[in-house]
């Protein structure tokens, strides 16, 4: 359908929904379900250069809307990724993906980042720089604008596909972190990742999670979410994935008018495996009611 | 998997926090006893994982104990509700090793995905003793039901008010050709040193999606890391890595 179509770095998506990475695997769980080739693309499970077991459980804990999680990248290491999970996808998943890609240094991103740059299936490369469970990497890269675009120029040296930076929303001014990734050459920026929060259990007065802290996502961030990309797609000059707690169409159109040229679900697929095809479906009715004819006509439209 | 909605049929208080829901629905996905249902509650974010105890026709039975807030709104639900289902989801028990005299052994909520176990073991001709535990008299259930499907039953209680003093392991038969079992977690690392077969074990863990997309309720394996969720909730004996 000609008016759900939006560009995502000059490869066109069918439509903006694009399920988040860390909620869809590497999307065999929900093609078993359904035709996941209806999907603009999804972003598959955040790879590492090494393999990595993740976070002790209990690794998730539920609050008011919303849930907090503190997985820590379980994933079986990019070369696995590549051996494995990319031509098992082939079989079901026939549009570009988009690789998700977290490192604890600057040379770990690079080399994850070239070994994927040879897959021809992968459509762009979302470069998580802001994943809140693991220590010693992912988010303190998110959080100073100057290691944001170290780590944004050393994947750029090694790749022709779109880096796509993905960021925290645990920082004071997200805009500066974003503006530096565009000048490091960044072709778009997505977000936002959790943010952090915490549960403690009544009875053990414990924290809920074996890390102690989690990412919150869900509902509950929505606003949070929706803010930070309207601020930064009003200051940069490059596409913006927009994410946090999008649970329906009225969601994705909200995000849109915030500037997001696509939006990314997440959570949202762990409670109902039916979520993001749900969304494609509603997203004419919805678009109907509010008098939108095509969806790239609304993008960025709450900035005018 | 199967996504589907179910009516509540009954919903009734075996003890004072323990309750059996019967359900009416479509149950084709569910294959195997063991298996859990994901069960989506209004105003609670994630689905409530809970195993099936009993499954006959379009007819679901669960046995949940209201711990928290969403177990709780359960327990206050009418006949007639409808209710948003995942069902068919985990691996559930494997009957093909029980050999002729299989032991069950359950504690507490671990019982009720025993039932249907039983129940299919018997139908397939074989001697089932049933070993149950509970902290007191007034928390036990499920014994009846045991006993009409002809299995061999025994009762612990850890303050000795009721069968046998003590935990499922202080009961245990001298012959048995196999083991299955499901409780808290330090019953399942007593089944596993007192036992002399190889069994299977159900573990339960704080899950994101229950079908193997989150990587919530990972663990590490002798044979890899598992989801308790997909690849589980069962394992082998032999394959059990406890945690430190």
């Amino acid at each position: 359908m000609e008016r759900l179509k939006t560009e995502l770095c000059n490869i066109t998506l069918d439509n903006p929904v694009i399920p988040a990475s860390g909620t869809f695997g590497f999307g065999r769980e929900f093609a078993e379900l359904y035709d996941i080739n209806i999907l603009g693309t999804f972003s598959f499970k955040g790879t590492t250069l090494k393999p990595r077991f993740g976070n002790p459980t209990p690794r998730i804990a539920e609050c008011a809307s919303g849930m907090l999680n503190a997985v820590g990248l379980q994933n079986p290491g990019v070369e696995a990724v590549i051996a494995g999970e990319l031509p098992r996808m082939k079989k079901y998943f026939h549009k570009p993906v988009m690789a998700n890609v977290s490192g604890f240094s600057v040379a770990d991103y690079a080399a994850t980042c070239e070994l994927l740059d040879r897959e021809e299936q992968i459509g762009w490369l979302e470069v998580n720089i802001s994943c809140p469970n693991v220590h010693g990497g992912g988010m303190s890269f998110g959080t100073d604008p100057e290691a944001a675009a170290e780590v944004t120029r050393a994947v750029k040296a090694v790749t022709k596909k779109p880096v796509i930076i993905k960021l925290s929303p645990n920082v004071t001014d997200i805009v500066s972190i974003a503006k530096a990734c565009e000048e490091a050459g960044a072709d778009g920026i997505s977000l936002i990742n959790t943010l952090l929060g915490m549960r403690i259990d009544l009875r053990s007065r414990r924290p809920v999670l074996a890390n102690i802290t989690g990412g919150l996502s869900g509902p509950a961030v929505f606003p949070v979410a929706l803010r930070m990309v309207y601020q930064v797609a009003g200051a940069v000059n490059i596409p913006v994935i927009g994410m946090g707690g999008v649970s329906s169409a009225e969601d994705v159109i909200e995000m849109m008018l915030a500037g997001a040229v696509a939006v990314e679900v997440g959570a949202a697929n762990l409670t109902d495996p039916y979520a993001c095809r749900k969304i494609i479906d509603e997203l004419p009715g919805v678009m109907d009611r509010y008098g939108i004819g095509t969806l790239r006509d609304i993008i960025g439209a709450a900035h005018k | 998997m199967k996504q589907s909605v179910f009516t509540v049929i009954k919903n009734e208080p075996l003890t004072e926090t323990v309750f059996r829901m019967t359900l009416c629905g479509d149950t084709a996905a569910i294959t195997a006893p063991g298996q859990f249902v994901n069960i989506a509650l209004d105003g609670q974010y994630l689905r409530r994982p809970i195993s099936v105890c009993d499954l006959e026709g379009d007819r679901l039975t669960v046995i949940y104990k209201a711990v928290g807030r969403g177990t709780a709104q359960m327990a206050r639900m009418l006949p007639g509700v409808k209710l948003d289902l995942l069902t068919g989801l985990g691996n559930g028990y494997d009957l093909s090793k029980s050999g002729e005299k299989p032991l069950l052994l359950g504690g507490g909520v671990g019982v009720p995905p025993l039932y249907l176990l039983a129940r299919k073991l018997i139908e397939q001709g074989k001697s089932v003793s049933v070993i149950i535990g509970f902290n007191t008299k007034n928390e036990v259930f499920s014994e009846d039901e045991f006993r009409s499907l002809g299995a061999d039953v025994t009762v612990t209680t850890a303050d000795g008010s009721y069968g046998v003093k003590g935990f499922v392991t202080d009961a245990l038969p001298r012959e048995y050709t196999y083991f299955y079992t499901c409780g808290p977690e330090p019953m399942l690392k007593a089944v596993y040193r007192a036992t002399v077969t190889e069994g299977q074990f159900s573990f339960e863990e704080r899950m994101g999606c229950g079908f193997g997309a989150c990587m919530g309720c990972s663990c590490k394996t002798v044979t890899g890391y598992k989801r308790i969720c997909r690849d589980g909730p069962v394992l082998e004996k032999g394959e059990i890595l406890w945690n430190a």
